[in-house]
């Protein structure tokens, strides 16, 4: 069985996030990037996969500038075999992702493409969801636990009501919520294999991908500052100003 | 000319940063019992080191290790200069701790003491600092002198860590005292349970470390214990002496980072007389000036190391980047005790620590007036008519 994992270069989860004084866009000149958290997931889960015999073959894929074969490096000292590049300085969208790797998925193809089911820098949501639409392909989306048994993924997902186990036909797109797993750490002599990995470079237009943005930002702004707070003296008091002074009661 | 880590340091050096995040900083005021690790905290460590791919990651690879270059172990003991959970001089989460000079053992010497080091049997210490003789060891006092097949020692040892435990010791002793370090000094293999061998007191220190004071007295040698030739004592010493300088400069980085994100953090949160300490010019330059000393340092390690794994000779490079290091970094621990307040005394936070720390070495392994002193001969030499 064969893997597909899509691993994204985004601002670091522990970087303070600033907007660009423009507002069109966030800072990203001198900020820490790292691999996109949900991907770590994606990538581990196919790694475990990979370790216990399930899998045979695992093949990272990112997409954008050149720096994003670090991120994919990332995904090979984790484990994964091999990777590929759609290299671009173009702005990449959800849709744009998804019609690249679909076009990934007709070359390799895999029978799961694992992805984190959001990044964590436009929260968008759309990638996996997107991509199992053009592929005609089953979906199990915000997955918390994978288990394959007889061609079938069986992917419990976690909703408003509970937890929800369902059981989709392969070739099937899996996206990682946070409790899937707990990424490990790229380890030293893994980091030292994953320099002598390939890594595939290919640009959208040798894909016969158009990756003109669809959608405009107009703007990006910060959240409004959080006004101080005042304290009351008594409940009475509460009560009178939520219903005179904030009117929500 | 690259001044960026190459890709695979990088790498490494996110794996270590989350290492140190994760495991250690959030129990690192409770690791250390007197000057060790505490039994279960270092199983603990170990077992997660080995997780991490890092154990023996300073060895030879001809040994069974990994073999690290300099620049990629600076970068590992910078990330984990960033916490406090580890023992400052002798950390030993990520395998046995192996005195480099063990590896320039001839071979019935390495199947004796280096081999079983290296397999966690045997334990040793490094004996060269006297009462009379630290920074100065071409005058130390300690004689051997040979009788027949066997040298016989005498003198006094202090500070030297680790004794209590250790199984052996490589102890430096002058062959001949006219000659002090001109070939008058060797280095010998001592059995710890040979008759003459006493420790006399372990000492306490403003840090976790408690050295021990050693007596030889009368104590016999067999020549084959002899490290090198006589006269050698020093010999095989410079090489490994000049890397292990660039790690108090890589330990100086991970601590002006930790005190950097300390100190930052806190004049942020903390308003004094109506505004936050983060706006008063004060309290700004003095993480300005930590920060432009993080960068000279970086700038200054990684490229003593890399000249280091090219083949140069860092001697001359490697005294700057101790002193400096071990200096920016103790004003860097100050500073952020400063910044703190009443708060930056207190073991609530790692900042007194690290300030100890720092503080004990620009004393020891080479205090930086007599670095500086050598230097002024490398100065002297280059420059002027
Ligand atoms: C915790 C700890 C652990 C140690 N572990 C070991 C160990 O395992 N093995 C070991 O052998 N040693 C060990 N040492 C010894 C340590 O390396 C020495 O303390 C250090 O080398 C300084 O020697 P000293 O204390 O005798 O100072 P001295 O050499 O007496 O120097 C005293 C001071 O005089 C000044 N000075 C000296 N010479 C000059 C000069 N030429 N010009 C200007 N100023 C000068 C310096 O400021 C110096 O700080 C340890 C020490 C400590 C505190």
């Amino acid at each position: 069985m064969k893997l597909l994992v899509a691993v994204k270069r985004v601002i670091d989860y522990n970087v303070k996030v600033r907007v660009k004084a423009d507002e069109t866009g966030v800072e990203t000149a001198n900020v820490k990037m790292s691999m996109n958290p949900f991907d770590e997931i994606a990538v581990e889960e196919a790694v475990r996969l990979l370790e216990d015999g399930t899998a045979t073959e695992v093949v990272a894929v990112s997409l954008g500038v050149q720096q994003c074969q670090e991120t994919i490096r990332t995904a090979l000292a984790m484990g994964a075999d091999r990777g590929i590049h759609v290299k671009t300085d173009e702005e990449l969208q959800p849709l744009a992702v998804a019609k690249l790797l679909a076009k990934i998925v007709e070359k390799e193809t895999p029978d799961i493409v694992i992805l984190g089911k959001q990044a964590i820098d436009d929260d968008s949501n759309q990638t996996g969801q997107m991509l199992a639409g053009l592929l005609g392909w089953s979906q199990g989306t915000f997955a918390s636990k994978v288990y394959l048994a007889d061609g079938k993924a069986n992917v419990t997902r976690e909703v408003d009501g509970g937890l929800e186990t369902l059981a989709i036909n392969l070739p099937a797109i899996v996206t990682t919520d946070l409790r899937l797993n707990e990424p490990r750490y790229a380890s030293l002599p893994n980091i030292m294999k994953a320099k002598k990995k390939e890594i595939t470079e290919i640009t959208p237009d040798e894909l016969g991908v158009d990756v003109a943005p669809r959608l405009t930002t107009l703007k990006v702004t910060e959240p409004p500052k959080r006004e101080g707070g005042i304290k009351v003296e008594t409940v009475s008091d509460l009560i009178d100003k939520l219903k005179n002074e904030a009117g929500v009661i | 000319m690259d001044y960026e880590l190459p890709e695979e340091l990088r790498m490494l050096q996110e794996t270590v940063r989350r290492f140190v995040d994760r495991e250690l900083i959030p129990i690192e005021r409770e690791t250390m019992e007197g000057p060790k690790l505490k039994p279960e905290a270092q199983e603990m460590l170990e077992e997660k080191a080995k997780a991490v791919g890092l154990w023996l990651y300073d060895v030879p690879e001809e040994y069974g290790g990994q073999g690290l270059g300099l620049l990629a172990r600076a970068v590992v003991w910078a990330e984990l200069a960033r916490t406090i959970a580890l023992p400052s001089r002798n950390v030993n989460i990520f395998g046995p701790i192996v005195s480099p000079i063990l590896y320039f053992l001839n071979d019935e010497q390495k199947q004796r003491y280096l081999y079983p080091v290296l397999e966690g049997k045997l334990r040793h210490c490094f004996a060269q600092t006297e009462p009379d003789a630290g920074g100065d060891p071409g005058n130390m006092r300690t004689t051997a002198v040979r009788d027949g097949d066997d040298y016989i020692i005498n003198g006094t040892k202090r500070f030297i860590t680790g004794a209590a435990d250790a199984d052996f010791a490589q102890v430096i002793a002058a062959t001949d005292r006219e000659k002090g370090s001109r070939g008058g000094i060797s280095a010998f293999l001592v059995d710890m349970d040979t008759p003459g061998v006493n420790l006399l007191r372990a000492q306490e220190t403003m840090m976790h470390d408690r050295p021990w004071e050693i007596a030889f007295e009368d104590v016999r040698v067999p020549s084959e214990n002899m490290i090198g030739g006589e006269g050698d004592g020093f010999k095989f010493a410079q090489n490994w002496i000049s890397a292990g300088r660039i790690r108090h400069g890589a330990r100086g980085i991970g601590v002006i980072e930790r005190c950097l994100e300390l100190g930052a953090s806190y004049a942020k949160q903390r308003s004094t007389f109506g505004s936050p300490l983060a706006e008063r010019q004060s309290v700004q330059w003095m993480l300005v000036d930590s920060y432009a000393d993080l960068h000279m340092l970086k700038l200054m390690v990684y490229a003593a190391a890399s000249k280091h794994d090219d083949g140069g000779d860092i001697r001359y490079d490697s005294y700057i980047v101790k002193y400096f290091g071990d200096t920016k970094s103790f004003e860097a621990a100050d500073k952020c005790m400063q910044i703190h307040g009443g708060l930056g005394l207190t073991t609530d936070l790692p900042i007194e620590h690290m300030w100890r720390d720092q503080r004990s070495f620009i004393i020891t392994e080479g205090p930086t007036e007599i670095l500086k002193m050598a230097l002024s001969r490398h100065v002297l030499r280059q420059y002027g008519d």
